[in-house]
């Protein structure tokens, strides 16, 4: 095999040197002549039916722009899995924040105030809150049982299992919403012309879902609806969805006005009114041999969806097939589903339903050790997945990975049993209490199952007129890199330099649909089609005789120049193909889920301060296995900032509810962790290679949620000795634990460590 | 951003004496903005009732800080940075140099201003307790003339001073009796940098013979004020530190303050922080703790 | 010093601008963050929160590191303000630009001209800053992709390199 020149170095960021020097262009940066701005009116209550809706006095209504369902052209909905999201409400609404009619002005400062004119009347209905009340079904709020979902996975035989079983461990665990907390706010701007359609420019992951919803909801044909991805000020699945939504909004606001319209939300309409991290409740009945092997169990995984479909099916998707983790079940039971509540739909948030049942089973982890008597490294130990064994759906591990090994060498970095053993001399005498602790899980990268095939992505290069290539893909760029690394891909792959190759900025008039950017998707799946389509244009001038089988860069660019002068600019095209190996049962939910794995151990040392029962996390160590490393400046820096988010995750972020709405929507009372609050985290690769993604990568993006906030609570359990079952873990929570645990008569003296 | 710049007006007096006019000719008309940390926030979401602000942030002798032998003169437009950035404040006034250092960033640490801090009232804030322990006294101005108000007198309620409409705070006096005090200044937020305090503390106290000579403790976040904590004071002062008395010291703490469940905190958290930190506190006075 | 009478119409405000002067139309109490991108169309400077809790708005104003979402228009009359279009000199990346590129320090690149700007009145005061330092000086600004750890190598880099040439 040659060694790689481009591959596996850290060349610049392609579009680094326009953030550096202020000249990138987000959204808001965009203006367009004659352009007005749009605002939403939104609903104040969870659920009920609209009686009336009334102008007030003060404003002149004349020279607003309204939009109200009537103006919808194509179908009243954001179409995504279902159709069930409506775009404006249609005379009754089942979330706060539910956009009810949109208006625009050419004065951005007259909108809020005109936003607070509009009133509306309704007839409340009664609201549910919580998966526990949706369950309950005394409401229906969407269905015919508030069900968004539901799966059943199924391997082995697991009702057997209990007689015998010599110890049954229970255990229930809960994750609460997340705010992606992008630092750019939601945007979009639309123009409308006749003659060519609808055009929107903005901040969003996916141009061809936001083309595909507003094809109907304008009833708009393919070619009259462009859709072009602007810089993206960061994304984490926030800005999969949603941006349909606003990109309509804006479209009808255009249509509407004949103006091109902008629409910006500050951070409290972002934050209020736009997804998070689907809540969970996990449930794990488990049979376990007295040597702590994993004999069989039952998981209950629960998600709460809020009030509309969106993307809640598949995130259950994930979670249920990773709540298992990188362990051996040779019998298992999962009953996943989604359930409805009156609160703004969640949504995409990077590890997509992996975090929260990855956290769920590495809490149980712990449990089933205390039980059995082992050790938290001796169970995890006895149960790894090897080579040849099968997932919970019936995956075979086809790689040489050992996650034994992989786990000492984590041991090692971290300096695990020397800095357990120590905290266990120390705590007794301290009220600051030390303890470290670990999670082992895995991430699958790309669509689940049939998914990719499904998505069917098309990738394209592209020759052009100066001898340079040009990569074409509807994949974004968001900060992670996807730019940098499908360029060095195709330099690779056509024996260039970096320089000699170009990115086309998304835009669906431009591009083909290479699948949405998410998933953990673009390097591995993208990148591969990328490197095959790259493939294509050097075939096509070796056929062709122009070009040898060795050239260097300024040859190839010769060659290139002459054949597009001669033959014009030409395209060459890969679609993706499902490995033969991956047979995958939808109904049954069993088979191949995923393409590749990728593999991780991570260890928390926490201290916890029991004059005010904060945790600071002191020490992290994240190793992980992820098939090639292709940028390493960019690879280590996906893995601390999903470490960093994973951290607030577990010990810092809150969304405080009341009926439905996020009470705390600003960055003063939605607390993200700063730099001050996070440890030094040391990142560390393996690389096994993976012959389904480019050069061997596997996907990484999303890797970094699912260990740390585990790994936390381990480490914090270990230090208290004190179970904590649920995240957002805060000081106040540790304090009631803690009270409690001591009883009421020694309030607040005997917690912080006196007799 | 929800308000409309259009709505407002706007004075630069190059004057006090312009200022203090402006206030008395329309008492509850102007709202005074020195660095607007805390009002352009209410601007920006819409909630500033005011429509019409005058600037004193550029006015010179509302930033001077000057010493005497007897106190320190901070005037009312001083910045965090400019306290930080103080000799004597930072030697001498350690708990007011901490809580500087500690409200939001080094940008808003460059705005914010000790007058600001005061006005605004809020019992969250960092600085306010270190100005009661400090024994501050206030030099209030208006057209009628100047006042020297006790700053432990000022707030009077939730977000309600004895400001008249027409005055404005000139100057904070720190006077210049505690560097031989054991200080210490303790902050208890969400995370470790810019955050809003769930409880904070601010604790003089000096140990003479063994027994507690003086002890001067204030809190923020656990009462519509900045509280201090008068009755916990009395049970210690006179007494040497040992278990009992600071067992006794907890039971004051808890039973002195009025904490709230808020969006941020619980009330049971609060105390129970509170109660833990002037307990710290005594401990470590008591372990022969020199003045930091 | 001027007085403005109060007054609704808009005013004339004087700055110098990344070394040149300007003169804006702008009523008093619009935000400098605003005046910069609307009337300048200096688009570098962002905004993130609007509260003056991530800092991707600092910018400097008389030499002083401030956010710029929280300055009235009025209170800026007659500034000095370097934005981020200021820092790079006839083509050439400031040291600290330079740096943010080669340790990645940009991700999404949405927090970057708050971050390099508070990075720069940093080092203009402590040219050789402690890790502690570093943090403390840029601990008003936000990021949600970095982890901060790679922006504070670049940080601690252009440091070592000659800090704010």
């Amino acid at each position: 095999m040659t060694k790689q020149r481009i591959v596996g170095t850290s060349v610049p960021r392609l579009e680094g040197r326009d953030k550096v020097t202020g000249q990138a262009r987000y959204v808001d940066d965009m203006v367009l002549p004659g352009m007005i701005y749009g605002a939403t009116v939104r609903s104040h209550i969870p659920r009920g039916k609209i009686k009336r809706i009334s102008f007030g006095p003060g404003i002149d209504w004349s020279k607003f722009a309204i939009v109200t369902p009537t103006d919808i052209p194509g179908k009243n909905c954001i179409a995504l899995i279902e159709d069930d999201q409506p775009c404006l409400a249609d005379g009754v609404v089942n979330q706060p924040e539910e956009a009810i009619l949109l208006l625009a002005h050419p004065d951005r400062h007259l909108l809020p105030k005109a936003v607070e004119a509009v009133s509306v009347e309704y007839d409340p209905l009664p609201a549910i809150f919580t998966m526990e009340e949706s369950e309950q079904r005394s409401q229906i709020i969407w269905g015919a049982d508030n069900v968004f979902k539901s799966y059943l996975i199924e391997k082995g035989d697991v009702d057997p299992l209990w007689q015998d079983a010599d110890f049954i461990v229970e255990g229930e665990y809960r994750t609460g919403a997340q705010e992606q907390l992008y630092i750019e706010t939601n945007g979009m701007i639309a123009s409308f012309d006749a003659q060519q359609g609808l055009t929107v420019w903005g901040s969003l992951q996916c141009p061809y879902y936001v083309h595909k919803a507003l094809m109907k909801l304008c009833d708009l044909s393919a070619d009259r609806v462009r859709v072009v991805q602007l810089e993206t000020g960061g994304a984490f699945g926030g800005k999969e969805e949603y941006p349909s939504m606003i990109a309509g909004h804006a479209g009808l606001l255009a249509m509407k006005s004949g103006k091109p319209v902008k629409i910006i939300y500050d951070r409290l309409e972002d934050m209020t009114a736009t997804t998070k991290r689907h809540p969970s409740r996990t449930r794990h009945r488990t049979a376990v041999s007295k040597d702590g092997r994993i004999l069989g169990g039952e998981i209950e995984f629960t998600i709460d969806g809020g009030a509309y479909e969106t993307l809640s099916p598949v995130v259950l998707s994930r979670g249920a097939i990773h709540s298992g983790g990188p362990y051996y079940w040779p019998n298992v039971r999962i009953r996943a589903k989604a359930v409805a509540t009156n609160a703004p739909p969640q949504g995409a948030f990077r590890g997509f339903g992996a975090p929260q049942s990855l956290f769920a089973l590495e809490r149980h982890m712990d449990r089933v050790a205390q039980v059995v008597g082992l050790s938290p490294v001796e169970i995890r130990r006895r149960n790894f997945l090897k080579p040849g064994e099968t997932t919970i759906t019936g995956q075979t591990v086809r790689e040489e990975i050992d996650v034994g090994k992989l786990l000492d060498r984590a041991l090692e970095l971290s300096n695990y049993e020397a800095k357990k053993e120590k905290f266990a001399r120390h705590n007794p005498q301290s009220a600051r209490k030390r303890g470290i602790g670990l999670a082992a899980f895995l991430h699958g990268a790309g669509f689940t199952g049939a998914g990719e095939r499904y998505l069917s992505s098309v990738v394209g290069v592209e020759a052009s007129t100066d001898g340079s290539v040009r990569v074409l893909v509807s994949s974004t760029e968001f900060g992670q890199g996807t730019k940098t690394v499908l360029c060095q891909i195709a330099a690779e792959a056509l024996g260039l330099r970096y320089e000699d190759v170009e990115i086309a900025q998304p835009d669906t008039q431009e591009v083909p649909n290479s699948g949405p950017t998410v998933a953990s998707r673009t390097i591995m799946v993208v990148g591969k089609l990328v490197q095959s389509a790259a493939m294509g244009i050097k075939q096509t001038l070796m056929a062709g005789g122009l070009l040898g089988e060795s050239y260097s860069p300024e040859e190839f660019r010769a060659v290139c120049r002459s054949y597009v002068a001669q033959h014009g600019k030409f395209r060459s095209l890969a679609r993706y193909e499902q490995p033969d190996d991956m047979v995958w049962d939808e109904e049954k939910y069993r088979g191949s889920a995923y393409a590749a794995f990728a593999w991780a151990i991570y260890v928390a040392e926490v201290t916890v301060d029991l004059t005010t029962y904060n945790v600071l996390v002191n020490d992290f160590v994240a190793l992980q296995e992820v098939g090639r490393v292709l940028h390493p400046v960019l690879a280590k820096g996906q893995i601390i900032g999903g470490v960093a988010q994973a951290i607030g995750f577990a010990l810092y972020e809150k969304v405080v509810w009341e009926k439905g709405r996020m009470q705390n929507g600003q960055m003063t009372n939605y607390i993200m962790p700063t730099s001050a609050d996070l440890p030094t985290i040391r990142v560390y690769f393996e690389e096994l290679g993976n012959v389904h993604g480019a050069f061997g990568a596997k996907g990484i993006g999303e890797l970094p949620m699912d260990g740390p906030a585990p790994a936390i609570v381990n480490a914090i359990e270990a230090a208290l000795g004190v179970p904590f079952n649920s995240i957002p873990l805060l000081p106040e929570d540790i304090f009631d634990a803690l009270d409690e645990k001591v009883g009421p008569e020694s309030k607040f003296s005997s917690a912080r460590g006196e007799p | 951003m929800r308000a409309n710049p259009a709505e407002y007006e706007f004075a630069v007096p190059d004057s006090m004496r312009g200022v203090l006019s402006l206030l008395a000719r329309d008492p509850g008309e102007w709202l005074p903005i020195a660095g607007g940390t805390d009002l352009m926030v209410q601007y920006s979401a819409g909630s500033l009732h005011a429509r019409k602000l005058v600037s004193i942030w550029n006015l010179p002798e509302l930033r001077r800080i000057e010493v005497s032998a007897e106190e320190v003169q901070i005037g009312a437009s001083c910045t965090y940075t400019d306290l930080r950035a103080h000799e004597v404040v930072n030697r001498d006034f350690t708990l007011l140099a901490s809580a500087a250092s500690w409200t939001g960033g080094i940008a808003n640490q460059n705005r914010g201003t000790i007058g600001g801090n005061i006005v605004n009232a809020s019992p969250a804030a960092d600085s306010l307790p270190a100005l009661l322990v400090y024994g501050a006294e206030l030099l209030v101005v208006s057209v009628r003339g100047e006042r020297r108000v006790p700053y432990r007198t000022f707030h009077i309620d939730y977000r309600k001073t004895q400001l008249e409409p027409d005055e404005l705070i000139r100057a904070v006096c720190l006077p210049r009796r505690f560097s031989e005090y054991y200080a210490q200044a303790r902050k208890v937020g969400a995370r470790n940098a810019q955050a809003i305090a769930k409880v904070c503390l601010a604790a003089l106290g000096r140990l003479e013979d063994g027994l507690v000579a003086d002890l001067r403790l204030a809190m923020g976040s656990v009462a519509p004020v900045p509280l201090r904590l008068t009755e916990t004071e009395h049970i210690v002062k006179g007494r040497p530190i040992e278990p009992t008395l600071v067992r006794l010291a907890r039971m004051a703490v808890v039973s002195e303050i009025r904490p709230i469940d808020d969006m941020r905190s619980t009330a049971r958290y609060r105390a129970a922080v509170a109660a833990n930190l002037v307990a710290e506190f005594l401990e470590q006075l008591a372990a022969g703790g020199t003045k930091t | 010093m001027n007085e403005f009478p109060p007054q609704r119409e808009k005013s004339e405000i004087i700055l110098r601008v990344n070394g040149k002067f300007v003169a804006v139309r702008a009523h008093g109490m619009e935000r400098l963050l605003d005046v910069l991108r609307d009337d300048l169309g200096l688009t570098g400077t962002k905004e993130g929160c609007g509260e003056g809790e991530c800092g991707a708005c600092a910018i400097l104003l008389d030499g002083v590191l401030v956010n710029s979402c929280l300055i009235p228009a009025f209170q800026a009359n007659g500034a000095d303000l370097v934005t981020i279009e200021g820092l790079a000199a006839d083509g050439r990346l400031q040291l600290l630009q330079q740096t943010f590129l080669e340790f990645g320090g940009t991700q999404c690149g949405i927090c970057t001209p708050g971050m390099i700007m508070a990075a720069f009145h940093l080092l203009s005061k402590k040219p050789q800053p402690t890790r502690e330092e570093i943090r403390e000086g840029l601990s008003g600004n936000l990021c949600r992709c970095t982890g901060y750890a790679q922006i504070f190598e670049a940080v601690a880099e252009a440091g070592r390199r000659g800090g704010t040439t």
